[in-house]
């Protein structure tokens, strides 16, 4: 496998009147071609800061102050934060595309769906409508709809659910290596949510391309997830394998997270919610930025702020200085019966 | 014609009878809810889980008297609600509270949180002065878990975060002492991480106060959590289609669409969510409101639908074993057999 996105030390901040906002403080992880990253954790962690960062998307009061973003496919490898207006164009749609969480909102309203792939494909100099058209039709056909009549309608004319797979179709339009979603499934009703869940799964699959969503749901990331990266308060926390973070979490933090949810299936378990809220991230805390809230928490870790660092299981880190204390109590069992 | 909810354990305190509710749109007359009967014993945890369109939220607002019924009846404490007049009116106004979804929508931003919480108080002439006032939502929101509380009297609500919000919204219902309170998605809005503080906070109204609740949903992960001791019902097209004990319900669903929706649910367990038994269905969209199927209106979507039976015949919601009822001809057949042996 090879690596086909490197992020390092990438910080973003927001100008605010109290002062900066560091929405992300610093964060490296590695995509690997036809991987599929889920980036969790609470509002207010920067994970859809970093998500649009990736293809420099953020509003204008943002501000990247240090750190680079390698996207290295066929075309070679280039660090997306020295692309040139034009590149960034071309790049974004056909290397990287973003699907955004309100499908609703994402189409314009006043042209029916073949004018917004018309208009996408001429942008990035495809003028073969009839190529369009034949492209358009095979990945309406891909996700499942019916292409006649979903090329024809308005948005208006379309379900929710319907919507968010026409916006994942012309997403893939000009075969980007790379998909990035923003809560894909938030908005939907559970079985539309199910049909969106699998037909990623399958597209992925048969493209091949690499993906990196980022959700709250804890739930899509055990769906769909290959790796798992938690984020605290502009920091990956946590890296891991998708079992290892659901049955073996070394963070606090995900901990908390997994102990926050209810089940539909299996034993209920004893759940609880994080206490506190998300700092501020105009000064955050001194020390691990997560020891106000953590029942772990030590003196040191007021003063220390712990790197991202292996743990008991290969390719498993954690930045926590008490992460053998939470392996003891959480263990390597199923979470239901281990927390 | 449905019969009267015998699901329901104990002495019931609100009731709807055989309930319908039509609305006008531009499309033609659509029946959001048709002859739903559901009853909730004093001081009962109960959730009324659907996807959207299906009716759940205008039972909230049927249930809560802000919306008349077109059909059937709402009785609290045994008698019609809509033929109260002033102060037995005044009465059930005050013992049913609704909570809405979001706390953004239905807080006052330029009202801090004395002013939201101490109107309602003189309204209904349970605090008379500032000093009264004050002492009596200190209480509250003591009681919401809002503390320390002189910390949060003079605040707006764009200065709490969406969890406290909804503390406060939750406080402004119980200022009346009700005796139900319908809450209708109100943990949706806020983070995953704080859901279940408030869920927990809910029941300890019902185990401290012995407050009735119905937590509406489309969540039923949150229902199994919140109804643990108590019942689920579940929503389509405007019908219940099945109400049942809530282990019952996900481990064991009866109806075939209960049965899609637990088998679609993702879940926060890799293994489990992975290998989980689905329901195949013919059909991914909800039909509209405006073309209803004709017979059982799950009947083009369904894997057990039988020709000539499910596309005539509506379904009653009928009882079958383990205290619970569903509307489903093939199931009922199917577990009524089962039952008695043959």
């Amino acid at each position: 496998m090879s690596v086909l996105l490197s992020v390092r030390d990438l910080a973003i901040e927001y100008g605010s009147r109290r002062g900066p906002v560091q929405a992300v403080r610093g964060v490296s992880f590695d995509l690997e071609q036809g991987e599929t990253v889920a980036v969790i954790g609470e509002s207010g962690s920067g994970k859809t800061t970093l998500a649009i960062g990736l293809i420099r998307l953020n509003p204008r009061s943002a501000r990247v102050t240090r750190g680079e973003i390698l996207f290295a496919d066929e075309r070679g490898t280039e660090n997306v934060l020295d692309m040139d207006a034009e590149t960034l164009r071309r790049f974004r749609w056909q290397r990287a595309a973003m699907v955004f969480q309100s499908a609703l909102n994402s189409f314009n309203p006043v042209i029916d769906v073949w004018a917004q792939f018309l208009d996408t494909a001429r942008a990035h100099g495809m003028d073969d409508a009839r190529a369009v058209k034949r492209r358009a039709r095979e990945l309406l056909d891909l996700v499942h709809l019916d292409p006649d009549r979903v090329l024809r309608a308005y948005p208006h004319q379309l379900s929710g659910g319907m919507k968010q797979r026409a916006l994942i179709a012309l997403s893939l339009l000009l075969g980007p290596r790379l998909l990035i979603l923003d809560e894909p499934t938030t908005a939907l009703d559970i079985l539309t949510q199910r049909q969106v869940i699998d037909l990623l799964r399958d597209l992925r699959r048969q493209l091949g391309f690499s993906m990196i969503f980022i959700s709250h749901d804890l739930s899509l990331a055990a769906e769909l997830a290959d790796r798992v990266l938690t984020m605290y308060a502009g920091r990956i926390v946590e890296e891991a394998r998708v079992a290892d973070l659901f049955y073996r979490p070394r963070h606090p933090y995900s901990v908390g997270l997994l102990r926050a949810v209810p089940r539909v299936s299996g034993e209920l378990g004893a759940l609880a919610s994080i206490p506190g809220s998300p700092p501020d991230l105009v000064s955050p805390p001194s020390g691990c930025a997560y020891h106000p809230r953590c029942p772990f928490a030590i003196d040191r870790c007021r003063i220390e702020d712990p790197p991202l660092g292996p743990v008991d299981s290969p390719g498993h880190a954690a930045a926590c200085l008490r992460w053998q204390a939470v392996a003891e109590a959480v263990g390597t069992r199923e979470p239901a019966k281990a927390l | 014609m449905a019969v009267r909810d015998v699901t329901a354990p104990g002495r019931h305190i609100i009731e709807l009878d055989r309930v319908s509710r039509t609305f006008a749109t531009p499309g033609g007359r659509i029946t959001a809810v048709d002859q739903v009967s559901l009853a909730l014993a004093e001081g009962e945890a109960m959730c009324l889980v659907g996807e959207s369109g299906c009716g759940k939220t205008t039972t909230g607002r049927l249930f809560a008297g802000l919306l008349r019924p077109t059909g059937g009846r709402l009785l609290f404490e045994g008698s019609d609600v809509w033929e109260k007049k002033g102060k037995d009116l005044a009465v059930f106004r005050r013992a049913v509270q609704l909570v809405h979804q979001d706390p953004y929508a239905s807080l006052n931003p330029v009202r801090t949180i004395y002013d939201t919480l101490s109107a309602p108080l003189f309204r209904h002439r349970k605090a008379s002065g500032r000093a009264g006032a004050t002492a009596a939502i200190v209480e509250l929101l003591q009681r919401v878990g809002l503390t320390p509380p002189m910390d949060f009297l003079p605040k707006y609500p764009h200065q709490l975060s969406g969890g406290q919000r909804q503390r406060v919204a939750i406080a402004r219902a119980l200022s009346v002492d009700p005796r139900v309170i319908v809450a209708d998605e109100a943990v949706s809005m806020v983070d995953v991480s704080i859901r279940i503080t408030l869920l927990d906070l809910l029941l300890a109204l019902r185990d401290d106060l012995g407050v009735t609740i119905v937590l509406i949903t489309h969540d039923l992960a949150v229902a199994r959590y919140f109804a643990r001791s108590g019942r689920i019902g579940v929503m389509y097209l405007g019908r219940v289609v099945e109400l049942a004990p809530t282990e019952a319900l996900v481990s064991d669903p009866a109806h075939p669409y209960a049965a899609a929706l637990i088998g679609a649910i993702p879940e926060a367990d890799p293994t489990v969510t992975r290998t989980k038994e689905r329901v195949g269905l013919r059909g991914a969209e909800i039909p509209s409101l405006l073309a209803v199927p004709p017979g059982c209106s799950f009947n083009p979507r369904c894997p057990l639908a039988e020709r000539g039976l499910c596309d005539v015949l509506v379904p009653e919601l009928l009882p079958i074993p383990g205290t619970r009822e569903v509307a489903c001809h093939v199931a009922v057949r199917e577990r009524t057999r089962t039952a008695v042996g043959v």
